[in-house]
């Protein structure tokens, strides 16, 4: 079959790969219809993500058809459409048993501090990912789901991930009614994070970023307010001279391990790989809200240290929330959501590339060309 | 104002946000949302028919974290470790949990031998690493490169010129190390 793989920094090609067998009573393979790249596969693209073995196949976001199954798999069978969630999961252990799915303890060797992801390097439990024509998907009756026959494989697939995380960061932010809500990064997930802020409720949102297409989209797409942060001296004396100097109720950190906006700590975050994170979004955040307010981080940040400004957290008495997404939970509410047009998953979809021609999708993404927002990857079997 | 006890007001009220959005408000009740609360427990285990799973055949000695108890019932089988980066990692995960520096550093040099070890291997198979195609640098020209990196103000614009930088190192070093050892037989050649 083919595969997506990495062979260092910046480089990947697409290798001819045996198709995945069942390893375990409870696996199923799944033949991938629709793929995606996602701002986490940057982290690893750029070689900042400890443990990314040459030869890995990434993606953690895709849904296709069941091709084979293994004995114990009672709820699905070759052929039912499904879509999987980034997480590998149990359903079983002390976490799952109480619905924290991302921080299951059954399911990574590697490490306890993190759950399973497909093709999130071997930090993550070493699992290939689904930028392929075939994917191993343990866990086949906890996990995947049927795709509902409404629903089309566009916007299924922004279920597994981007949507699902943009909508739980949102949660995180315990937002009540009328409150003002700063989303950080008009990424993917911040655009659908400021999306869902005002189903919450949310009296204003505003979207920070320094790409002008990706913030007329906030506007256009989430109905948000919106600055360039690189138009201004000090973005954060900005926004609090917007907000009668009170700060946000709410911030959303969307942006994660390679936050522009301060060099230094660009640099030697995501070039030099000296601290697990530039943790420059959300100090922004930090010093932007006003005091007692809550901070949901969704970026990724690496296992390493990051220079947080913890003091002014304290000294702000901020509520700090924040999770891998937990994403097959958020689904019931979400399949709602997307029916009665509230949230429309693919109106962020700006490119669809071929899987053979993933390493230009990766360049495009990652460098921002050519207004990408989202890129969609499409097997040739599909 | 913070300067004194009143929330600044709104702009538009709930129903002239209500009129203009689609779908706002319908997650109002901060209690009705699919991640409150944070710890739910589902009695039938999300589908689970197991209290704990089946154990997955190791196949090869799984690295693990020394912070498990034992090696989980399920695990990916990606990339076996191999080499001299093989080893690293073999030592790092042997030798420090994760709750150390050490253990993290360790596999990031790991990384960077990998990338090496791997560039140079490939030099050897029948399909040695092309770094220009590998890049997708080519979507510069297809894909309006220039003026993508010229609109508007970005902030990312001043750290650019050190992607290639970053790509080309391996390359030059492994050039450099192949440049001396050649250098080296020529001249024990000729003495
Ligand atoms: N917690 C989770 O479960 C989860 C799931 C998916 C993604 N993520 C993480 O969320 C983050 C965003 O993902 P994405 O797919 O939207 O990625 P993306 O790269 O498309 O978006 C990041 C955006 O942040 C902007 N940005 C950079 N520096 C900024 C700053 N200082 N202030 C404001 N904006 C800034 C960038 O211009 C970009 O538009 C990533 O770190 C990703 O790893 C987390
Ligand atoms: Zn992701
Ligand atoms: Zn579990």
């Amino acid at each position: 079959m083919q595969a997506m793989v990495y062979r260092g920094p910046y480089r990947i090609r697409v290798e001819e790969k045996d198709r995945p067998p069942i390893e375990h009573p409870n696996d199923a393979i799944v033949r991938v219809t629709r793929a995606a790249i996602c701002g986490s596969d940057l982290h690893l693209y750029h070689g900042m993500m400890p443990d990314t073995r040459v030869g890995m196949t990434f993606g953690h976001e895709f849904v296709g058809v069941v091709d084979e199954v293994g004995p114990s798999v009672r709820n699905l069978k070759p052929g039912d459409r499904v879509m999987v969630p980034f997480n590998v999961y149990c359903g079983s252990c002390f976490y799952c048993a109480r619905g924290l799915f991302s921080n299951c303890h059954n399911v990574n060797p590697n490490a306890t501090a993190v759950g399973g992801i497909y093709g999130y390097s071997h930090t993550c439990g070493g699992y290939d990912g689904g930028q392929a024509e075939y994917v191993r998907v343990p866990f086949a009756d906890v996990g995947p789901s049927p795709i509902p026959e409404w629903m089309d494989d566009d916007d299924a697939v922004l279920l597994t991930d981007a949507l699902a995380t943009g909508y739980f960061g949102a949660q995180l932010g315990d937002i009540v009614e009328g409150d003002v809500v700063v989303v950080f990064g008009a990424g993917p997930v911040g655009l659908y994070a400021a999306k869902s802020a005002w189903l919450m409720g949310a009296g204003r949102v505003i979207v920070i970023d320094h790409l002008d297409y990706r913030l007329e989209k906030a506007a256009s797409f989430a109905h948000a307010e919106t600055y360039n942060f690189a138009e201004y001296d000090d973005i954060v004396v900005h926004l609090k001279k917007i907000t009668d100097h009170l700060g946000a109720d709410v911030a959303i950190d969307a942006v994660g391990a390679e936050a522009d906006g301060n060099f230094l700590q660009h640099v030697t975050a995501a070039k030099l790989k000296l601290q697990g994170g530039s943790p420059v979004a959300l100090n922004w955040a930090i010093d932007s809200v006003r005091k007692g307010a809550t901070i949901s981080v969704m970026g990724a940040y690496g296992p390493m240290f990051s220079a947080v400004k913890f003091g002014d957290a304290l000294n702000k008495g901020l509520t700090l929330r924040m999770n891998q997404c937990p994403v097959k939970r958020q689904w019931p509410r979400l399949f709602e959501h997307v029916r009665n047009g509230y949230l429309k998953p693919s109106d962020l979809v700006t490119h669809r590339i071929p899987l053979e021609h993933i390493a230009e999708a990766y360049h495009i993404f990652s460098a921002k060309l050519d207004g990408c927002i989202k890129p969609l990857i499409v097997p040739n079997a599909a | 104002m913070p300067y004194s006890a009143d929330k600044p007001k709104l702009a538009e009220s709930s129903d002239e946000l209500r009129a203009r959005i689609p779908g706002w408000g319908v997650d109002l009740d901060p209690k009705d949302r699919p991640s409150v609360p944070k710890l739910r427990f589902d009695a039938n285990l999300n589908g689970a028919h197991w209290e704990f799973p089946e154990r997955q055949p190791e196949k090869w000695p799984r690295e693990r974290s020394i912070e498990h108890k034992f090696l989980t019932p399920v695990f990916g089988t990606a990339c076996p470790p191999k080499g001299l980066s093989g080893m690293i990692r073999r030592y790092s995960y042997r030798t420090y949990s994760e709750g150390r520096a050490a253990h993290w550093l360790l596999l990031l040099a790991a990384d960077r031998v990998d990338a090496v070890e791997s560039t140079l291997g490939s030099l050897l198979s029948r399909r040695p690493d092309n770094p220009v195609t590998e890049t997708g640098v080519r979507s510069e020209f297809t894909h309006h490169g220039l003026a993508s990196r010229l609109a508007g103000k970005r902030a990312d614009r001043a750290h650019h010129p050190l992607d290639p930088i970053i790509v080309a190192a391996p390359w030059v070093l492994a050039g450099g190390a192949v440049y001396l050892a050649l250098s080296r037989v020529v001249r024990r050649r000729r003495t």
